[in-house]
Order: C-alpha cells, then structure tokens, then sequence
C-alpha cells in the first residue's frame, strides 16, 4: 500500500468518523431527557465530530492540492473556543428559566442546582448588585419591571 | 474510498439537521430550541467543509467560517435577550 493510499484511507477514517459523531451528538439532543442533560451531546459529540472532519478536510487537501490551507485550523480553533461559552450561556438560559417559573418541572438526574453561597453570584440567580456600572438595571434596580423596548 | 465516505458524511449530517430539526420543532423550552439552533449551525458549517472537500475546493471554507462567527454571535444573543431581556445593555 503506497503513502498516498494510506493518507487517504486515513482522511475517509476521519471523515466517517466525525460524520458519525455528529449524528451520534444530535441523536443525544433528540433522546436525552432534560435540557441539562441534552446539552451533552451538541456541545461534546457534534463538536468532537466537526473537529474530525476538519482535520479530514485538511489531509484531504494536503493530498489532492499539496498546500496546507489554515481555514479548517482557524474554523476548529474559533468553535473549540465558542462552543464552551455558548453552552454555558445555555444552561443560563435554562437556570434562569427555572428560577423565574413557580414550579419547575423534573430538572434533571442531579437535581436542582445548590443555593448560591455567600457573597457568590451565578449571575442568573441574583440581580445586578446596586451601584454596578453600565448596566441598564442601573436606572431601574428591579430587572423584572424594566421596559420592554 | 474517500468519495464513499464522503457520500456516508453527507448522509450521516443530513439525518443530524433532520434529528435537530425535530427538537427545533418539538423541544418544549426555549432553551431546546436554542440548543438545537446552534447545533443545527454546526452541523451546517460540517456540511459546507464536506461540500469544500466534494469539489476540491477551498471556497467553501470562507462561508464557514462566517457562518461559525454568525451562529456563535446569534446563540450568544439569543441567549443574552433570554436572560436580560436586552442584547445590548
């Protein structure tokens, strides 16, 4: 088996593999049973997977093209960082959502959340702290009976 | 080989969009549909590299990149005007 056989087998393995992940990641999101937990399979799965393909997509051109293109670097590096903060403004969301409704329905495996300690903030369980600078809530310190604009 | 796998990817993607599609539609909070918005961008930006990878051409991969920053920025502000009822404070 030549080089050029093995670097493709090699760029078809990771691109079935990350093609794979992928799917494996969104079948989470579809059959897990809370938000919390549905979070798990975009966030880790489906990015492990795009990962895969990129690194596919890169030996790929290096074997048909010969040049290294930084594209698939740039996209992976930009999603690697990005994704973490998205699911962590989701699970926010998700906290915020809980807190506001009177009774939550079944959060998850693990439970609510424990109780803020102290001087500690989670940001969505507490308002603004009066006097916080740049902040809308500055000119109204009640945040639920701000205007809607 | 690879076009084999190529045609698998691209099967294996669109049976994700259709998967996301389902809790887009279905998914009974907001924060469902968030989620399965953001993947469905991800799954999206796989299928242009895939598209980028068919054609043997480095095009696509522009467009990726602008769609991953506009995906991230739309959840991020999705996601802000669920918190605080404001994007830009």
């Amino acid at each position: 088996m030549s080089a050029q056989h093995l670097v493709e087998a090699i760029c078809a393995l990771l691109l079935v593999i990350g093609a794979s992940f992928a799917l494996i990641g969104s079948w989470g999101l579809v059959r897990l049973p809370t938000l919390m937990e549905r979070l798990h399979g975009p966030t880790k799965a489906t990015t492990l997977g795009l990962g895969g393909m990129l690194l596919g997509s890169m030996l790929f051109f290096q074997l048909s093209r010969g040049t290294w293109s930084a594209h698939e670097l740039l996209i992976s590096l930009f999603l690697f960082l990005t994704a973490p903060v998205a699911a962590n403004l989701i699970a926010k969301v998700h906290l915020h959502r809980l807190r506001a409704s009177e009774n939550p329905e079944a959060v998850s495996a693990a439970g609510m959340p424990p109780p803020v300690p102290g001087d500690a903030d989670w940001a969505t369980y507490e308002a603004p702290h009066p006097g916080t600078p740049a902040a809308t809530s500055e000119a109204d310190p009640s945040p639920a009976d701000r205007p809607k604009r | 080989m690879i076009e084999a796998a190529i045609l698998y990817a691209f099967a294996c993607l669109a049976l994700a969009l259709a998967l996301n599609l389902w809790r887009l539609l279905k998914g009974p909070t907001t924060g469902d549909r968030i989620v399965a918005l953001d993947t469905m961008v991800i799954n999206t930006i796989a299928l242009i590299v895939l598209f980028g990878i068919a054609f043997e051409s480095q095009i696509y991969f522009e467009a990726a990149l602008l769609l991953a920053m506009v995906g991230f920025i739309g959840t991020v502000a999705y996601c802000k005007f669920m918190l605080r009822g404001d994007i830009v404070e």
